[in-house]
């Protein structure tokens, strides 16, 4: 396959974001992909206003529930229950608006991004606060200092809390927030022993949250004594240790390597990955550097990586929003499309994130992602059922929506696809290179689905159905699932 | 039909022989039921972890009525099995199986280190590992892996569902969700998925991505066809429940009268998450769950084929041992597992009742590692090697 300039830059604006905006079809095959890469860290070099979604109510009782706490009162539990279902419900409008953040925004290797961090330093919690106090962190940090980002997330109520370090205490440690750190955000398994771990523990002792999400040292929890981390030793404390692990190369070295199977390929190449993190290394975790470094890269462009990645389901309905602009007027419909499709955002599976790759795809997961098109075409129902979350919904069923049901008890996708702007694009192709103009947009660097096959099913009765059929059946191909 | 012969050795069942017959012989007659002696398991799974004190209930220990005043069932209402140990009020069908010896029941499993969270609990469950490790893959998934290589439909292991549970995904075969056999058939047999489905030339052994999204359409399209076949050549006519359980309890049976490959049923009954309320939310999950596992072991008597099937019931943890203040309990840790067959080795209640003088922060030490469970119906039920899909070796159990 010849990788043409229009190839590259949409694998650019796949990858450092979610895939080319209609708007911006007509100049796929004309600018060049430096020019995107300019363009792309420019928009996202202002730090990001924070998303706050939370009830302002929720957090007024969150702090009547601080200071009751100072006076020995808890929350009844018909006030906790309360709380409980504000907190989730505004968690779903967390979700709802960064979704849209990544549709819309310029910023979108930022989103992007803080999507990756957001599988990396994964984290289940029900309060929003902290889930969106994480996310802000996420995304200031998301293409800023490696180590900035691992200390703020590391002293995040959201993350301290979920990983158990408010027992963490002197004389009684609990090494489940020491382990995921030194496992799964900074070095990677083999690279230290049980021992590492239990001094580094030891050294978190004290790490805490307030109740309204602030970061606490506890002094008389934290264990001073002397500790062994990695051949070091002293009286170290959390951002000794944490500034241990940043020394160490594999560090550098893991991250990398992770960045590059989630941007290039789930197949790492040794070399590219060395000569990567050696730099990253030296540049003392310069996230953005280290982007800069890999879109700037030839390599980054050969035909082998161009649509070698099964898009997540996150991925998926972003990529199709931003190809066919539509007003979509139960947007809660895309939190039943992330449930059935395996990735709710603010809800990963644990604290490894979410696997990736092929453990998107299994039958139905498949079979749903290539219906969704003809979904939102017909405006139909969707009438599958996903699975309880019971950490959401402590037992209760899922909230019965108000609107948007459906004939057999689904929810409507009810979506107003805006095909005029989408249409225009296209005004001035001919009818003979309608196809293999709309399969170039759509399908990124494998054999679209054989002419043959799409005539027989696109609607060739008036120029615009053509290309409006084109597109759905387009994108419910198995090579639509690519980027 | 193509049969590969690893396939058909691996199935070792006398049901695959009347897959070597020439399709034209067995058009002329409706094809036998399949032969006894084709084991099948059936788990199902209790979701939101289920009050495992108030399903078996310790009748005669002070220590339950004393930290349960409100929620104890006491005596006179649970059903009896012996003057220690009683049944949830509701589960009158697994009296009867008890009383007829084929219901088993084992208490206190659990596994080390347990983890209080829905997900992460029932993750541990699905992928059979331990509670500091993250798997991607399920054990029953990696049984997918270990027996089915070469076959070319993921049919070994269904799971009722509209989405398929990580137990059911193997590292590269996953198995099959669907509610319906007929819905599944109608929806993957449109023409144009089947035409794309049918498109793609994937000869080449390097599995890129786009290759294993053919792959798994092709099977997709080629299962529903199958499965919807194999539902309607012995369709079950018994009674069963209207439920959503009790649907799909009758199409497993109807499966299983099949001669269908299909080893691993899978299915899930919720929420059991009962904080509040937990007396008419317990109560109303049981009856459904009991009538339905009536009806189906009735079916699978009828039918010859008791002796055949494992059902089995597991839940990602217990609850507290005291109650709380809402009319609910809270999340435990170790609980109990029904085994329902008429092939059970040993039957009735297969260990001691949880000792509740011993606890640790007010929960159940687990006593069985599920471990142990999972590799003594591997082995000994399913004839897998156990060891490899486990990742180490667990002692067997006698149930089985």
């Amino acid at each position: 396959m010849t990788v043409t300039t229009q190839l590259k830059n949409q694998h650019l604006l796949w990858r450092a974001g979610f895939g080319p905006m209609a708007e911006e079809f007509s100049q796929l095959a004309t600018a060049t992909h430096k020019s995107y890469v300019n363009s792309l860290f420019k928009a996202s070099a202002k730090g990001p206003d924070m998303i706050d979604v939370a009830d302002s109510a929720f957090k007024g009782l969150v702090m009547g529930v601080q200071e009751a706490g100072v006076q020995q009162q808890r929350p009844d539990e018909d006030q906790r229950k309360k709380m409980r279902q504000q907190s989730r419900e505004d968690i779903k409008s967390l979700n709802l608006t960064w979704l849209n953040q990544m549709v819309n925004s310029d910023q979108q290797l930022r989103e992007k991004m803080a999507l990756f961090w957001h599988g990396h330093f994964a984290s289940r919690n029900l309060n929003i606060l902290y889930q969106q106090q994480l996310l802000d962190i996420i995304r200031q940090n998301a293409l800023g200092n490696f180590g900035d980002l691992l200390r703020e997330v590391s002293k995040s109520a959201a993350m301290l809390n979920f990983l158990n370090n408010n027992q963490n205490r002197k004389g009684h440690p609990n090494e489940n927030f020491a382990r995921e750190v030194m496992e799964l955000f900074t070095m990677g398994r083999g690279n230290y022993t049980e021992d590492d771990i239990k001094e580094a523990a030891r050294a978190f002792t004290g790490w805490g949250a307030t109740i309204s999400g602030e970061f606490a040292f506890r002094k008389f929890q934290h264990d001073d004594g002397k500790k062994t981390v990695l051949g070091k030793s002293g009286n170290f404390d959390g951002d000794d240790v944490l500034n241990i692990l940043l020394e160490h190369k594999q560090t550098a070295t893991y991250i990398t390597r992770k960045i590059y199977r989630y941007f290039v390929n789930d197949v790492p190449d040794d070399n590219h990955v060395a000569w990567l993190s050696d730099r990253f290394y030296q540049s003392s975790y310069d996230i953005k550097e280290l982007m800069k470094d890999i879109f700037t890269s030839d390599w980054f462009y050969d035909a082998k990586n161009i649509g070698s990645r099964i898009k997540s389901p996150v991925e998926l309905i972003v990529g199709i929003r931003r190809a066919l602009p539509m007003k979509l007027e139960n947007e809660q419909v895309q939190l039943l499309l992330q449930r059935l499709l395996g990735q709710v955002l603010f809800y990963p599976p644990n604290v490894a994130g979410w696997p990736g790759g092929k453990n998107w795809i299994d039958s139905s997961s498949l079979m749903f992602r290539l219906r969704i098109p003809q979904l939102i075409y017909d405006n139909d129902e969707v009438a599958l059922k996903p699975k309880d979350d019971d950490d959401q919904m402590m037992g209760m069923k899922d909230m019965p929506a108000m609107k948007g049901m459906g004939k057999r008890g689904g929810q409507m996708i009810s979506a107003n696809v805006d095909w005029e702007t989408y249409l225009k694009k296209f005004d001035n192709v001919p009818r003979e290179k309608l196809l293999s103009t709309i399969s170039g947009i759509l399908i990124q660097g494998v054999e679209p689905v054989s002419d043959q096959i799409l005539n027989k099913y696109i609607d060739a009765s008036s120029r615009e159905s053509f290309i409006k059929t084109a597109t759905i059946q387009l994108m419910s191909t198995p090579e639509y699932q690519l980027c | 039909m193509l049969i590969k012969r690893k396939e058909f050795l691996q199935i070792g069942s006398l049901a695959t022989a009347s897959l070597m017959l020439p399709r034209f012989l067995k058009a002329f007659e409706r094809p036998a039921m399949v032969p006894p002696g084709n084991k099948v398991v059936v788990v199902l799974q209790l979701s939101g972890g289920n009050d495992g004190l108030n399903t078996v209930i310790p009748v005669r220990n002070d220590i339950y009525y004393k930290v349960r005043p409100r929620l104890g069932i006491s005596k006179d209402q649970a059903l009896l099995l012996t003057d220690e140990v009683g049944l949830h009020p509701a589960l009158t069908g697994l009296k009867d199986l008890y009383n007829d010896g084929s219901l088993g029941i084992l208490n206190s499993v659990g596994y080390p280190n347990p983890d209080r969270s829905h997900f992460r609990s029932m993750d541990i469950w699905h992928s059979a590992s331990n509670s500091s490790d993250y798997v991607y893959t399920g054990w029953v998934g990696r049984y997918l892996d270990a027996q089915c290589a070469g076959c070319d439909k993921p049919t070994q292991a269904l799971e009722m569902d509209d989405v398929l549970s990580l137990a059911m995904k193997g590292e590269h075969i996953k198995g099959l969700a669907m509610k319906d056999p007929r819905r599944l058939f109608a929806s993957s047999n449109e023409k144009y998925f089947k035409e794309v489905a049918a498109s793609h030339n994937s000869a080449d052994a390097s599995e890129k991505p786009v290759d294993y999204l053919y792959k798994t359409m092709a099977e997709t399209v080629n299962s529903a066809d199958y499965i919807f076949k194999q539902s309607r050549l012995h369709p079950s006519n018994a009674e069963y429940p209207k439920s959503d359980l009790g649907n799909s309890f009758k199409t497993i049976a109807s499966l299983i009268f099949s001669d269908i490959n299909t080893k691993v049923y899978y299915l899930s009954l919720g929420s059991f998450d009962t904080h509040v309320a937990q007396e008419g939310q317990q109560k109303r999950l049981f009856t459904e769950m009991n009538d339905a596992i009536t009806a189906f072991v009735k079916d699978l008597k009828s039918n010859n084929r008791f002796q055949d099937v494992l059902l089995m019931t597991f839940s990602e943890f217990g609850r507290r041992v005291s109650q709380n203040a809402s009319g609910g309990t809270d999340h435990g840790t170790a609980n109990n597992m029904f085994f329902v067959s008429g092939g059970l080795q040993q039957k009735g209640v297969l260990n001691p009742l949880p000792d509740l003088s011993d606890l640790q922060e007010g929960d159940l030490k687990y006593k069985i590692d599920f471990k142990n469970v999972y590799a003594t119906v591997l082995n000994k039920w399913l004839n897998a090697d156990d060891k490899k899909i486990l990742g180490s070796q667990f002692d067997y159990l006698n149930f089985i």
